[in-house]
């Protein structure tokens, strides 16, 4: 375990002097600022608008932070070459793997309850209700979503030497999930075979990322949904995360490093 | 005398990118042992198969035949790195962090106690002359300063056995003679040095037994008087053992 804390620390450490974080973090901030403090046609529901936006805004960041920090891990690790002095230590592979997965949520959560935090001043002081445990509840699930996608990004970066290239691929099949995902099997319906075939088999077999957005309940204060929900959403991601990562462990195993 | 580290038949094939050529062998069968408490050169010219052996050691590849195995563990298994330290030829350390952050972060990897971690720390900051630049970024130290964290880290676990990787080059005079001194004074305390290097003079100053390796195959080993015999110096020796004839300039 102490391997890991110290690889994930190192990862958390590097996200921190590195600038992207305070880039997306002011832009976030400043958007929101913007778009709160305009109120267009004296529209009473300037809340719901605001939020949507601050929380579209958080989304779009927080998947940037994880997709990008995550992306150039292993592949700045052997370009860098930093990883041979690692793993001329005790360090397994499979250490090297939870260690990064583990560093990369993390500097990801604090960046969540950052962003969530500035959210939650920024609706409270135009609505003047504190709604703390739909919050946390959106922001929790937020993050579990993000574990699914970091350790997916993991695997990408594995047999994709370009970070710029696992980046790329990771957001336009995460954006595919959160916008179509939950469709996938109704579209399906409406197709002839082979492609109904096709469609439903996908909807069954891809992590549905979709289930994580709760966005809508917090907008329009549609109150929380239930533990049981939450728990199994929970081990639902839990369950994913462990497979990218398995996956990710198996092909970083195999892989020769030479110096 | 006990073998610390041992290579029994070990065998390397890499998938060649050349046309018409499936794989390319970089040991063929290679038995080295490495007793504790000396100072080993191990030697050959470029390509004969050095680096591809600390790879295998350090579990970077994995034999294609063969084994390797440190303190009596097979390489493969993590644990068998748990009493070596490594020093690769360049320096290859995360630049946004201090040095003592870094001896810090592989003193976690060790396992070692905070108290533990505190005095090491300040042995070897103390030992490659880093103390004023200990909470500098590694990434503004010059490449000398760079090499010495590297040694730094190599010893954060006081090891017993020690690879280095050509670890005096690209530095000064100076370095060299500080390398030197430090490769003594481990020898001194009973550590176990395997280290890799074109310069055959330091080799001869400071080795107990060298091998020389040429096209993936051991081709001598011994100590230093017992394959330099019959030629003036090591260097002469190891130039006939790889082969190399000097022809006159034209």
């Amino acid at each position: 375990m102490n391997k890991i804390a110290a690889l994930a620390g190192v990862v958390i450490k590097e996200l921190y002097r590195r600038k992207d974080f305070y880039v997306l973090f002011v832009l976030t901030a400043l958007l929101t600022l913007g778009a709160g403090s305009v109120n267009f046609f004296n529209d009473d529901k300037i809340v719901r608008y605001v939020k949507d936006i601050c929380l579209l805004l958080i989304w779009v960041s927080a998947l940037v932070i994880a997709v990008v920090t995550t992306a150039r891990q292993i592949p700045a690790e052997r370009e860098a070459r930093t990883i041979f002095p690692l793993l001329a230590k005790p360090v397994s592979r499979g250490h090297v793997i939870v260690g990064k997965f583990l560093g990369c949520w993390l500097a990801t959560g604090v960046a969540l309850f950052v962003f969530y935090f500035f959210f939650a001043i920024i609706t409270g002081s135009k609505e003047q209700i504190w709604p703390w445990l739909g919050y946390l509840q959106a922001l929790w699930m937020h993050w579990v979503m993000l574990a699914v996608v970091i350790a997916m990004v993991l695997l990408g970066s594995i047999y994709f030497a370009a970070p710029s290239s696992t980046s790329t691929i990771t957001i336009i099949v995460v954006a595919g999930i959160l916008l179509l995902g939950g469709h996938l099997n109704t579209i399906a319906l409406s197709q002839p075979e082979p492609i109904q075939g096709l469609l439903s088999f996908l909807y069954f077999v891809m992590p549905h990322l979709e289930w994580y957005d709760l966005r809508d309940f917090v907008v329009y204060d549609m109150g929380m949904i239930s533990l049981r929900a939450l728990a199994l959403a929970t081990v639902y991601g839990a369950v994913w995360t462990g497979i990218f990562l398995l996956l990710a462990w198996l092909g970083f195993r195999r892989k020769s490093l030479t110096t | 005398m006990t073998a610390i580290l041992q290579t029994q038949k070990l065998r390397v094939e890499y998938r060649s990118r050349e046309f018409r050529q499936s794989t390319k062998t970089a040991l063929v069968g290679l038995d080295l042992e490495v007793n504790a408490g000396e100072v080993f050169g191990f030697l050959g010219p470029n390509g004969a198969g050095k680096t591809t052996t600390m790879n295998v050691l350090l579990g970077f590849i994995p034999p294609t035949s063969g084994g390797a195995s440190l303190f009596g563990i097979d390489v493969r298994q993590p644990i068998a790195r748990q009493r070596i330290g490594y020093l690769p030829e360049l320096t290859y350390y995360y630049k946004f962090l201090t040095a003592e952050e870094l001896l810090r972060f592989y003193a976690k990897i060790f396992g070692l106690t905070r108290s533990e971690t505190d005095k090491r720390i300040a042995e070897l900051l103390k030992l490659v002359e880093l103390e004023h630049a200990a909470k500098r970024p590694i990434k503004s130290y010059s490449k000398g300063m760079q090499q010495r964290v590297g040694l730094a880290q190599s010893l954060i676990n006081n090891p017993d056995l020690l690879i280095l990787d050509e670890p005096t080059s690209g530095l000064d005079p100076l370095g060299r003679m500080k390398v030197r001194e430090i490769i003594q004074r481990l020898k001194d305390t009973g550590k176990t040095v395997f280290f890799s290097s074109h310069e055959l003079g330091e080799v001869e100053t400071v080795c107990d037994r060298v091998a020389i390796v040429h096209q993936g195959e051991l081709k001598a080993v011994g100590t230093v008087a017992e394959v330099s015999a019959g030629h003036d110096n090591l260097e002469k020796a190891f130039l006939k053992i790889v082969g190399f004839q000097t022809s006159p300039l034209p």
